[in-house]
């Protein structure tokens, strides 16, 4: 019963010098089940980070708490395991060492080490690449070294934030199946978040699309496209006319949002 | 091996002159080549433009080569290896006719007569335009009116050619038939004169320290040399001359009687002391004038005239007798050529500040020669050697004496028949102050060693003091601004500036110098490493804490390696800084160290030696930044690249 619940999750920040509070979000609840994948989407200044964050443990809750497994969250912990945007790999360490950088911070057997990057290299598909300094990977390589960083650790839930934000088109619909076979094959709690509604709707079993001001959870959607993805072509799916359908909801819900952010209405 | 090629030295630096003329000429004929592939493809501004372009660099130093080579007369040296000799046997005559000169409108603009006589008339004339202010009585200024009457009337005689005696002017005029014996003699040429044996036994020019061979080896040069002694036998002749006659004789003496009686009364009267002061000062300045006339210096122009075209044609003989080493010194000697002083000749203008590029070498391999004995390395010490060190001493320093102090028990001492049994507290000082036997390991030695273990020390002690507490400062609030202001307090004070004091505190010895160069190295450490730790991405360190690390091995495993960069380039400015200061360290106190060298051969004004402490530290700095260089590569190949 390895579940996520927010409980009235709230983070308020207070400007030091003027005092002035911003909600970045308010009252947040729900529950994610061992084994769901969410996706988050929003407009920019929605508190989809924060969320995050809070998650992770980097910062503390203004209000209500976030547990996992029943446990309150107060701090970083290898049970949530961190995906950011550029990798933030550690250049001066070759790709087994960062693969296995979790483990030895452990001090784990170094053996066991071993055996556990070669079996994760080959899973997403870095297999040879271990003596490689990580700066001469190309970007989807490096995502795939901090997908393999943060799986070896065995975490309960993955969090990414817009994972496959800087990737190329091409590359980025490779890593969106590979997230996807990730899913299926270890069964882990995901929560993406992510600026690409295609990409929100493709990976999302549970979606939530968050609204500023105070940061909320908007609407929340159930999408049959992550199981489909995994048997059919994620090309083909985007032709499909619910999955239109809903991307054009999704997308005007979003540009309302900017708009009233921007005060045009 | 070394003995000869210090010997021919002026022919090898020909031979180098040669091939670095060819190299230059070359270096140019291929530039201008390249230039004329590559104009079309890159516009101006173009950053590929500076790209390669070695053929530059060589033209470049064969062009400083040449140019060093020239000002420091290596070119003349080279081609002309006695000219500095047959110059120092011209300069030997000049020196000699100097005197006569120095009396003639040869060597200076007037005649020394005329000189005399209108700077004392003005005097005298100044005097008398005081004089009716003073204090004097009328009857004392009409007589001291006449004194001065007198003394102008000295000139006045003197001056006057119809009032000289016999005897000068035929003294004159036998010096100026010697002068025109000496022209035609050195006319006539050098025939037939040798240079003694002793002369072709002189060390050769630039080889020693007194350079320039002062016997003539040539026959030219002998020719001048035999004619310096001639002319200074004149000179004295000429010096002794006085131009004294009867009518001034008296007149001498009258003054004399005049200026005694004045300071009589001015000794005997009654005056108050300010009156008596003023009283002498005057007289004693008439009295000093006239001292100045008395010895019969002042000669008629006319009387003079052919002892001053005596010298005129003996200029012009000698300029002729010097035939192509006149072209030669214009050509290739800059500056104002070979002067003689009183024991030896020397070269003058760049040549004297610039040594020639083969003496350089040669001094650098006198001060490298490791065998002290034999006149290697700089006072009894080599320049860069190895010597066994004792372990004891080694020992010694790391362990401080107080450690037998507070060793429990009481030191030994001596029994009732005068013997001393050192007990344990003994043998543990005796270890700590290095007073036993350990063996021995081989360590470098040397002046140069001297300077690097200084910077080394005070590196390492920088880097391993400096660079955890900048890492601190980086990711502390508390360090930061607890340390910040003490460091920047001190920091931004020129390394010399502390110098004076830390010397006095410490000693002339090395922990001095170690401690200086340590305040540097530190603050140079502790600010880059804070530099590199607060620059770690936010991403990278939460990244760490979510994959279990702890504060510390975040701290080891991420910052440090983070904060690499920076260190190693902070460490590589810190090589530069510390390796300028220890000089100038050294040259404040100390007794070893290649700024000491320097500051001794400033003080003996041994420009080679400076040129070549100069050099070593270059080199040595060149070196150093080479292999900072080599291990930033090799270390982190990922800069940039993060």
């Amino acid at each position: 019963m390895a579940d996520l619940v927010c409980e009235n999750l709230s983070m308020t920040f207070t400007n030091p010098q003027t005092g002035a509070a911003v909600h970045a979000l308010k009252d947040i609840n729900f529950t994610l089940k061992k084994g769901e994948l969410l996706s988050v989407l929003g407009p920019s200044g929605c508190g989809k980070t924060t969320l995050l964050n809070l998650i992770a443990g980097f910062i503390n809750a203004t209000d209500g708490n976030a547990k996992l497994g029943g446990r309150t969250i107060d701090a970083p912990g290898v049970e949530r395991g961190m995906v950011f945007q550029q990798g933030a790999l550690f250049e001066w360490l070759p790709v087994s060492r960062n693969v296995d950088f979790g483990l030895r911070m452990k001090r784990n057997n170094p053996k066991e080490n071993e055996e556990l990057v070669e079996k994760w290299l080959d899973i997403v598909g870095l297999q040879g690449f271990g003596d490689t300094p990580t700066y001469q990977l190309s970007g989807g390589m490096q995502q795939r070294v901090a997908l393999a960083r943060c799986l070896i650790n065995d975490p309960e839930v993955i969090l990414m934030d817009e994972p496959l934000g800087a990737l190329d088109a091409l590359t980025r619909e490779k890593m969106q199946s590979l997230v996807l076979e990730l899913w299926k094959e270890t069964g882990k709690t995901i929560m993406i978040i992510t600026h690409s509604v295609e990409e929100a709707l493709l990976l999302g079993e549970r979606l939530f699309v968050m609204a500023p001001r105070p940061g909320r959870v908007h609407k929340e959607y159930r999408l049959p496209f992550a199981e489909r993805g995994l048997q059919e072509s994620l090309r083909e799916i985007k032709h499909d006319p619910y999955f239109s359908e809903v991307r054009e909801e999704i997308l005007t819900m979003i540009w309302d949002m900017e708009e009233e952010i921007m005060g045009r209405v | 091996m070394f003995e000869w090629l210090s010997d021919n030295r002026a022919s090898i630096a020909a031979v180098l002159i040669l091939v670095m003329t060819g190299t230059f000429v070359w270096s140019i004929v291929v530039g201008r080549r390249q230039a004329r592939l590559t104009a079309n493809d890159e516009v101006f501004g173009d950053p590929v433009r500076t790209k390669g372009g070695w053929y530059w660099a060589v033209c470049g130093v064969s062009a400083l080569f040449l140019l060093w080579s020239y000002y420091s007369w290596g070119v003349g040296r080279a081609y002309f290896p006695n000219a500095a000799n047959e110059m120092c046997q011209i300069a030997k005559l000049e020196e000699a006719v100097s005197p006569i000169k120095a009396a003639l409108p040869i060597g200076s603009r007037y005649y020394k007569s005329t000189l005399l006589a209108s700077r004392n008339s003005d005097q005298l004339d100044n005097l008398e335009a005081q004089l009716e202010g003073t204090v004097f009585s009328d009857a004392e200024k009409s007589e001291l009116l006449d004194v001065i009457g007198q003394v102008r009337e000295l000139i006045a005689n003197s001056s006057n050619p119809a009032n000289m005696g016999e005897e000068p002017k035929a003294k004159l005029l036998s010096l100026a038939e010697r002068l025109n014996e000496l022209s035609s003699y050195i006319h006539a040429g050098p025939n037939g004169l040798t240079p003694s044996d002793e002369a072709l036994a002189q060390p050769k020019w630039g080889t020693t320290f007194t350079e320039i061979p002062i016997l003539p080896i040539t026959e030219r040069g002998m020719l001048f040399d035999a004619a310096s002694v001639e002319a200074a036998e004149i000179a004295g002749a000429f010096n002794k001359i006085r131009n004294k006659f009867s009518a001034n004789d008296v007149l001498i003496d009258d003054i004399k009687t005049r200026i005694e009686a004045l300071k009589e009364i001015n000794e005997s009267g009654e005056f108050d002391e300010l009156e008596r002061a003023n009283r002498e000062d005057y007289v004693k300045a008439v009295e000093r004038i006239f001292k100045r006339l008395d010895d019969g210096l002042i000669f008629p122009a006319a009387a003079l005239e052919d002892v001053d075209t005596a010298i005129a044609n003996l200029d012009a003989t000698a300029r002729d007798a010097q035939g192509g080493l006149r072209f030669a010194d214009a050509l290739f000697f800059p500056g104002p050529g070979i002067v003689k002083s009183r024991t030896q000749c020397t070269e003058q203008g760049p040549a004297r500040w610039l040594p020639k590029p083969t003496d350089v070498v040669a001094t650098f391999a006198r001060l490298a020669n490791p065998d002290v004995e034999s006149g290697g390395g700089y006072r009894g010490f080599p320049l860069l050697w190895w010597d066994w060190l004792p372990i004891a001493d080694v020992v010694a320093f790391f362990i401080p004496d107080w450690i037998a102090d507070v060793w429990p028990g009481e030191y030994a001492s001596h029994g009732p028949d005068g013997t001393i049994t050192p007990n344990f507290k003994d043998k543990l000082l005796a270890f700590a102050q290095g007073d036993v036997s350990l063996g021995h390991v081989p360590m470098l030695d040397g002046h140069i060693w001297d300077s690097l273990f200084r910077v080394l020390v005070a590196l390492a002690l920088g880097i391993f003091l400096g660079v955890p507490l900048g890492l601190l400062m980086g990711v502390s609030r508390f360090f930061k601004s607890f340390f910040d202001p003490l460091i920047e307090l001190y920091r931004p004070v020129p390394p010399l500036a502390w110098a004076p004091l830390i010397l006095t505190i410490f000693g002339i010895h090395d922990d001095g110098k170690i401690f200086l160069l340590f305040m540097v190295a530190f603050a140079i450490m502790v600010i880059s490493a804070r530099t590199g730790a607060s620059g770690v991405l936010l991403s990278k360190i939460r990244a760490s804490h979510s994959l279990g690390a702890t504060d510390r091995q975040i701290m080891w495993n991420v910052i440090l390696p983070n904060a690499m960069p920076e260190i190693l380039t902070g460490t590589r400015i810190a090589v530069g800084v510390c390796w300028g200061t220890l000089v100038a360290a050294e040259m404040l106190a100390g007794t070893t160290g290649v700024g000491f060298i320097e500051n001794i051969a400033r003080t003996v004004s041994d420009y080679e030696l400076i040129w070549v402490t100069i050099l070593i530290m270059g080199i040595l700095g060149l070196v150093f930044d080479l292999i900072m260089r080599w291990i930033i590569q090799r270390t982190i190949p990922w800069r940039g690249m993060g």
